[in-house]
């Protein structure tokens, strides 16, 4: 004895709440598909580090974008979108070398990064500014005064800082290690607070000074 | 849909779209998807179908003009190759132990002891396809005519077609 088949029968077929678990784990596949077609453009990965989760922004050129925890995460990818391509997805893998070399540094294990980096989201004169900075080496500082001098633009020490101020690379291009003259630590895209930290594992402060 | 993804910026003699990061993009329609594939083919080769419609749908993603409807598109790829599946398996006959033995006796009645998924699985991938977007997806005539490429009527008489075929199977 067979029920006649009603319409609504076929709903079931779409598989209901399992189908939600199993699209999500063939969505976390997609990334790595995507890589292995050449379609990534940029890969998201996380790291746990002593100053706060940081989002690394990887593209095939390098890495592009280090973000600190409070930077807000869709604005973010938006951004990306619009300048450097919507092929974005989260592959950690991706972003391996990135943070095999940023826990290095965090151990004191590292001093210099050796990584190819995407400066397509430096604009204007913070691609200038941060080369500069770039080449401070560890456990070294310099001021805004000093950077403006060495770009060529003396008086631009206000430009500097707002370079600075818009790094999307920090930490790996070190902008932390550039004060204000007379030793004040000034500002930081991160914060005064993950500023001193960094200068302190770097040994350009003392360490009674870490909160 | 956000209106953001709306938003369209003029460019000197060209038009930029600007799409949501393609995680969002697949956040938001992996669910819709993968419903859509788990029932016009079936649970073993729904993830397959799944990752075969996001890379195409990421192949051609920054190149799209309208990002309005992208739930319409990325169901449109999905039916592509929910059919594309449907004869490549057919050539080269997946044993699945989702299909049973369907006796191929000329002018016969297959048996389908009631397995509407096999009953579903028997009809011709347009039909099928048809079907499972107005009845699993309850979606408009219009839509299921826009996802196959076919006119509202011939999305309409698919459905129909289908539809009736399935309650003659299903007795």
């Amino acid at each position: 004895m067979k029920a006649t088949m009603k319409t609504t029968d076929l709903k079931k077929l779409g598989g209901g709440g399992e189908s939600d678990q199993r699209s999500k784990a063939a969505a976390a596949q997609i990334a790595g598909a995507a890589a292995e077609h050449g379609l990534l453009d940029v890969a998201l990965g996380v790291f746990e580090s002593p100053v706060g989760e940081l989002l690394l922004a990887v593209t095939p050129r390098g890495l592009a974008y280090v973000a600190f925890e409070e930077e807000e995460r869709d604005e973010l990818l938006s951004r990306f979108s619009r300048q450097l391509s919507p092929r974005i997805l989260e592959h950690p893998a991706s972003t391996d070398e990135v943070r095999r070399q940023l826990e290095q540094y965090f151990e004191g294990d590292r001093t210099r990064f050796e990584l190819k980096l995407d400066r397509r989201l430096m604009r204007g004169i913070a691609r200038d500014v941060l080369a500069a900075t770039a080449r401070v080496p560890f456990g070294r500082t310099t001021t805004y005064g000093a950077l403006a001098e060495r770009i060529g633009r003396p008086r631009a020490s206000r430009a500097v800082g707002n370079a600075l101020g818009s790094n999307p690379i920090p930490i790996v291009v070190p902008c932390h290690r550039v004060l204000r003259t007379g030793g004040d630590v000034g500002g930081y895209a991160g914060g005064p607070s993950r500023k001193r930290r960094l200068l302190t594992l770097e040994g350009s402060l003392p360490a009674t000074r870490t909160p | 849909m956000s209106d953001r993804s709306r938003v369209v910026r003029g460019v000197v003699a060209s038009q930029i779209v600007e799409l949501p990061p393609f995680s969002e993009f697949l956040e938001e329609h992996r669910g819709t998807v993968y419903r859509f594939l788990m029932a016009a083919v079936g649970p073993h080769e729904a993830d397959d179908c799944f990752q075969d419609t996001f890379v195409a749908a990421l192949r051609a993603y920054p190149r799209l003009t309208d990002a309005s409807r992208l739930d319409r598109w990325i169901l449109r790829i999905a039916s592509r190759k929910a059919i594309d599946h449907h004869r490549a398996a057919g050539r080269r006959a997946i044993p699945s132990d989702e299909l049973p033995e369907r006796p191929a006796l000329p002018g016969g009645q297959p048996e389908f002891d009631g397995d509407l998924r096999a009953a579903v699985s028997s009809l011709p991938p347009k039909q099928r396809v048809a079907v499972v977007h107005r009845h699993v997806l309850d979606r408009s005539y219009a839509d299921v005519a826009e996802a196959l490429g076919i006119s509202e009527e011939a999305a309409r008489a698919n459905v129909y077609q289908g539809v009736k075929k399935l309650r003659e199977l299903m007795g």
